[in-house]
């Protein structure tokens, strides 16, 4: 019954599946999806906010506490090089972010759109590339590093990941998808050269999808975690996870003080995604379509 | 110079509307041919030399020295498939390799259920706040392992843990998460579902936006209830993406190694090895022990396992959503 009355009020969804109207049960599973995803952050503040004494009692607290401030100075007190460190994350971030935004862009419109010799062998390479375990090689990685003179500097952490063959893969299936060759083809009939149909043709029409490449690159490496543990050695050198990571070598396990790093060194993320987010998923949604 | 070349080439079809279709094999068949292709070369150049140097140079000379006994304090000598000999015969590494199959699989069917649970609600077109809900999914994604373990570390403890005191309210005796097999390969399967759980559905639900809705329209005709739909309709249309998840997942899940590194605190994966897994124990030959070499020849039994499981995955899978068609 409830099924016709819904083909009648909405006609227009008529050609979507015709389930019955979204239930109750629908809405309290996301919404305890919603609850499971967002505790631990949650969880993360309470800890940091009221000290581990009042976290190891029973019941434990589930609201927030006064010590926030208090904690978040504790952390400082061991990390007195924690600003140095989340700028250090960000400024690798940022430029990882545009280098492989760059080289990705411009490798992915060759494969997608230009027509050389090998093309076709190159781009089956790019994805057997992909497949590889990242960690097989990192023992000569490593080596190679110290013979560059990288280790103990961010160097490590940029130069390999400058272009990676994931982004190369991911935007010659963007340019492929959203780029129409007949624009193009008129452009370079008009006399348009390679560089020229590239800079004023293809990347404004790619910069959305740059742009998402260029958020994943920056929170990936913003997460990075072993690799800047292996080749950072001063604290003025680290990373914001590896900093976090020294508060749990000091001795007992601190909850609160661990929590409060961990806080501190996700927060900029928080708030970077709530401008991104929708973005984000729309990226993560598309790729999915082609891949 | 690209001018040129690009005027020369735009002269030789005789007219614009008649693009002449040159007789020589393409090499890329979705190619703009009136760009002159040899610009490829200079394009993809950035990422051939950097793959070379930090990709493929490491991978080739890693295989190199998986033959020899090379140690961090210069150690060279070449001692033929030793290392692999000693490695068959490691408890150590056939340890590692039941965890990690063991936290794959755990992580592994939980999420793809719930995953593709989860994008079936999300693909209801009478959802409201549709956008919040699939923002807010995405979420666990975007954050550190680091912080995460540190914050499930704490929820899984053994006296003032969140899950323990739910257990123990239950009526339960706690459970040492940490010191168990099979409760720290739990507690680890946790943190990679939380993680990954949203992003999946997103992939599936972006799937299942791109099924004709026809097919469900003449499913439904047919008299095909709701769950009868999902059945015969939403799930075989699902093949491809579940491959892909499954292989990525794969990928990812047998090199599972922040995890249980920063649940244990160390390279060896809890007090008896409870959870350590392969890319742990590689680590742990690397640099703890700075068995070059072994270690060097864990990473290319890891690689020959990742193929292996990926191509049976990918044949099973083939095999049970095969047949609906």
């Amino acid at each position: 019954m409830s099924s016709v009355a819904k083909v009648q009020t909405k006609p227009s969804i008529n050609r979507r599946p015709k389930w019955q109207r979204m239930g109750a049960g629908g809405y309290t599973l996301l919404g305890l999806a919603t609850f499971l995803s967002i505790f631990p952050f949650y969880w993360m503040f309470i800890v940091a906010s009221n000290g581990t004494d009042e976290i190891s009692k029973i019941p434990p607290t589930l609201l927030p506490g006064p010590r926030f401030f208090t904690v978040v100075s504790n952390v400082y007190e061991a990390l007195p090089q924690f600003n140095q460190a989340l700028l250090n994350t960000f400024y690798v971030g940022t430029l990882v972010a545009v280098a492989q935004v760059f080289f990705s862009a411009i490798a992915g419109f060759a494969f997608a759109k230009l027509n050389f010799r090998g093309q076709r062998f190159m781009v089956l390479f790019v994805i057997l590339t992909m497949m590889l375990p990242s960690q097989l090689g990192i023992i000569p990685l490593y080596i190679l590093m110290g013979e560059i003179g990288f280790i103990d500097s961010l160097n490590a952490l940029i130069v390999p990941a400058l272009v990676t063959a994931f982004g190369v893969f991911w935007m010659r299936q963007v340019i492929d998808a959203q780029v129409p060759n007949e624009l193009l083809e008129s452009a370079s009939i008009d006399g348009a050269g390679v560089f020229r149909a590239y800079w004023s043709l293809v990347l404004p029409i790619i910069a959305q999808s740059s742009f998402v490449l260029g958020l994943f690159s920056f929170l990936a490496t913003w997460n990075d975690f072993l690799w800047p543990l292996l080749v950072l050695q001063s604290p003025e050198n680290f990373t914001a996870q590896v900093a976090v990571n020294q508060l749990k070598s000091s001795y007992a396990i601190d909850y609160a003080l661990n929590m409060g790093g961990a806080f501190l060194s996700t927060a900029p993320l928080i708030v970077l995604f709530i401008f991104v987010g929708r973005r984000l998923v729309r990226g993560v949604m598309d790729g999915a379509v082609k891949g | 110079m690209s001018q040129t070349a690009v005027s020369r080439k735009t002269n030789k079809p005789p007219s614009p509307w008649k693009p002449a279709k040159p007789p020589k094999k393409l090499n890329n068949p979705g190619a703009v041919l009136s760009l002159n292709g040899k610009w490829g070369y200079l394009f993809t150049a950035p990422f051939f030399v950097m793959f070379l140097i930090f990709g493929l140079a490491p991978i080739v000379y890693s295989v190199y020295i998986a033959f020899f006994n090379w140690d961090a304090l210069g150690t060279k000598e070449f001692i033929g498939i030793a290392n692999f000999v000693e490695l068959v015969a490691d408890d150590r590494f056939w340890n590692a390799l039941v965890n990690t199959i063991d936290i794959w699989l755990l992580s592994t069917i939980p999420m793809l259920i719930l995953s593709i649970g989860l994008a079936a609600i999300l693909h209801n077109p009478h959802l409201r706040g549709s956008t919040f809900w699939r923002t807010i999914l995405l979420v666990p994604n975007i954050t550190s392992v680091l912080a995460i373990a540190i914050v499930f570390g704490q929820l899984f403890g053994r006296d003032f843990g969140m899950v323990n005191l739910i257990i123990g309210s239950l009526g339960f005796e706690h459970i040492d998460f940490i010191q168990g097999t099979t409760s720290s390969h739990v507690a680890i399967a946790t943190m990679i579902v939380w993680r990954w759980t949203g992003y999946n559905a997103l992939i599936f639900l972006a799937a299942m936006l791109a099924i004709p809705g026809e097919l469900y329209e003449s499913a439904s005709l047919d008299g095909a209830n709701k769950w009868k739909q999902f059945i015969y309709v939403t799930l075989p249309s699902l093949r491809n993406t579940i491959t892909f998840v499954l292989i990525v997942g794969t990928i990812g899940g047998l090199q599972v190694f922040a995890e249980p590194l920063i649940l244990g605190g160390s390279y060896n994966g809890g007090d008896s090895g409870q959870f350590s897994t392969l890319t742990l124990f590689l680590f742990d030959q690397a640099f703890v022990a700075y068995k070059w070499g072994y270690a060097a020849a864990v990473g290319i039994m890891i690689t020959v396992i990742v193929a292996v499981v990926s191509f049976i995955n990918f044949v099973i899978t083939r095999r049970l959503t095969g047949d609906s068609k």
